[in-house]
């Protein structure tokens, strides 16, 4: 009862009508959604360092405590500074890095550039390190904060794209991150052992890796193992500028 | 079905009420018609995540019945499910848009459930077996009626799973410290996939032996 002509006819009017409609849509919120990204960047990055913030005041908050950020090439040496609004050395903005570029540009063994946040909380210093990683079905993020030793988490933040509810999406949780705080990167003869994230409980370590280790997470052991290779992977780029200024 | 009636037909009708209400329990989506196990199982292991991807896949289902039902005189056969799927994904990418620019959080929430309302076997189904052959009301009220029936069972599954696997109801703690120090362990395996599919098992038997019209006779 329908000739052919009409069933293309359908369709091609029905495709034109839905492309039409989703383009712009995506067009009219893209800076509503680029906003909304950056102001949840600012937002990982403040809430690793344990400052309490919302949505409303998380620019200014980022303006107030960032007072630094910092470029480094592989050999830990600063390229790019961008102080309290200011570009004091270079160009380049730690904030608009994209750590994925970075990060591919590494493992071809080219030269990459590395992000590094100052926080300035009271009269502490932290250092905040962005992250990225692979988890089981898509990209997982982070930020982690060290104490002015380089060594000392002050807390760590996470995130990932499409990891299973109620397993790995436990990642994104308090209850996940807080283990991370007052763990320790390095050992006590300075070589980097980044934090090891443990299935069944670090209950299971010996006494003197417990400081390096953090429980897994139970039915999220792939997320959780994506996590683990996150922080060794991205904070090993770093040793070399920690050695130099600790 | 004689949607022709001459005399219009009230809107709250006993035919009417009982779309609404026959998919919450004798019709049920995942209990008797065994579909969206897929999404059941995966989204189960806590109430919260369980609860907003009911409450999404109301409003999709609701939303794309009454356009499919709109159309539905228009749409040529051949191509009518491929029609349906491309409704159904421009409502959730639509909706996923919107939420990523105006409410990041909630957003942030849904995150996969998004995606995986698109796959979700209910929606095509009641497409297909429903808003294909009736007016935009009665497809809108069969579209509410489904997604409450399969949401509801969501929550129960989540609900023990979320209880005896960590201990918790929508994220708060239930099970008071004391029973772990008498040697109380949190399940373990009700976290994983099978348990879903177990509890969503157990619920199919009670409804079944308690109305026994909805035994097969074999």
């Amino acid at each position: 009862m329908y000739s052919n002509f009409y069933i293309f006819k359908y369709s091609a009017i029905m495709v034109i009508i839905v492309a039409a409609l989703l383009s712009t849509a995506a067009m009219l919120l893209k800076p509503a959604q680029d906003r909304n990204l950056e102001i949840e960047k600012m937002k990982s990055i403040l809430t690793s360092a344990n400052i309490e913030v919302t949505t409303e005041n998380a620019i200014e908050l980022y303006k107030k405590h960032i007072t630094k950020e910092i470029v480094l090439n592989p050999e830990g040496k600063q390229i790019d500074l961008y102080e309290n609004g200011k570009f004091i050395d270079g160009d380049k903005r730690a904030f608009d890095i994209n750590l994925k570029k970075q990060l591919y540009r590494k493992k071809n063994n080219e030269s990459f550039q590395l992000p590094l946040f100052v926080c300035k909380k009271g009269s502490e210093t932290i250092f905040i390190i962005p992250l990225l990683g692979k988890g089981l079905w898509g990209p997982v993020w982070g930020n982690i904060a060290l104490k002015n030793d380089f060594n000392l988490v002050e807390g760590v933040t996470f995130g990932h794209k499409a990891e299973t509810p109620g397993l790995g999406a436990e990642i994104d949780t308090k209850d996940f991150q807080k283990q991370f705080i007052g763990k320790k990167i390095f050992n006590n003869s300075g070589e980097f052992t980044s934090i090891k994230i443990v299935k069944g409980g670090i209950d299971l370590l010996p006494q003197d890796l417990k400081i390096h280790g953090v429980d897994a997470i139970s039915g999220g052991t792939i997320t959780s193992n994506a996590v683990a290779d996150m922080l060794n992977n991205n904070l090993s780029s770093y040793v070399p500028y920690f050695k130099k200024h600790k | 079905m004689s949607s022709n009636n001459i005399t219009k037909e009230p809107l709250f009708s006993l035919k009417n009420r009982k779309l609404l209400s026959d998919p919450l329990g004798k019709n049920n989506p995942i209990t008797i018609q065994v579909l969206g196990i897929c999404s059941a199982l995966a989204v189960t292991a806590k109430i919260k995540p369980a609860f907003v991807m009911a409450l999404s896949v109301i409003a999709v289902l609701a939303i794309s019945n009454v356009i499919i039902s709109l159309l539905r005189n228009g749409i040529p056969p051949r191509i009518r499910i491929i029609v349906q799927l491309v409704v159904i994904a421009t409502l959730v990418i639509l909706v996923d848009q919107i939420l990523k620019a105006y409410v990041f959080d909630v957003s942030k929430q849904l995150s996969v459930f998004v995606g995986l309302i698109i796959t979700n076997c209910i929606i095509m189904g009641r497409l297909e077996a429903f808003a294909m052959n009736n007016k935009p009301w009665q497809a809108f009220l069969d579209g509410i009626g489904n997604a409450i029936g399969y949401g509801w069972i969501l929550i129960v599954v989540a609900f023990f799973r979320e209880l005896l696997g960590s201990g918790t109801i929508y994220g708060y703690k239930v099970i008071p410290e004391a029973f772990y120090d008498f040697g109380y362990k949190n399940n373990g395996l009700m976290i994983l996939p099978p348990m879903a599919l177990i509890v969503v098992g157990i619920i199919i038997w009670i409804q079944r032996s308690r109305n026994k019209e909805l035994i097969e006779e074999n």
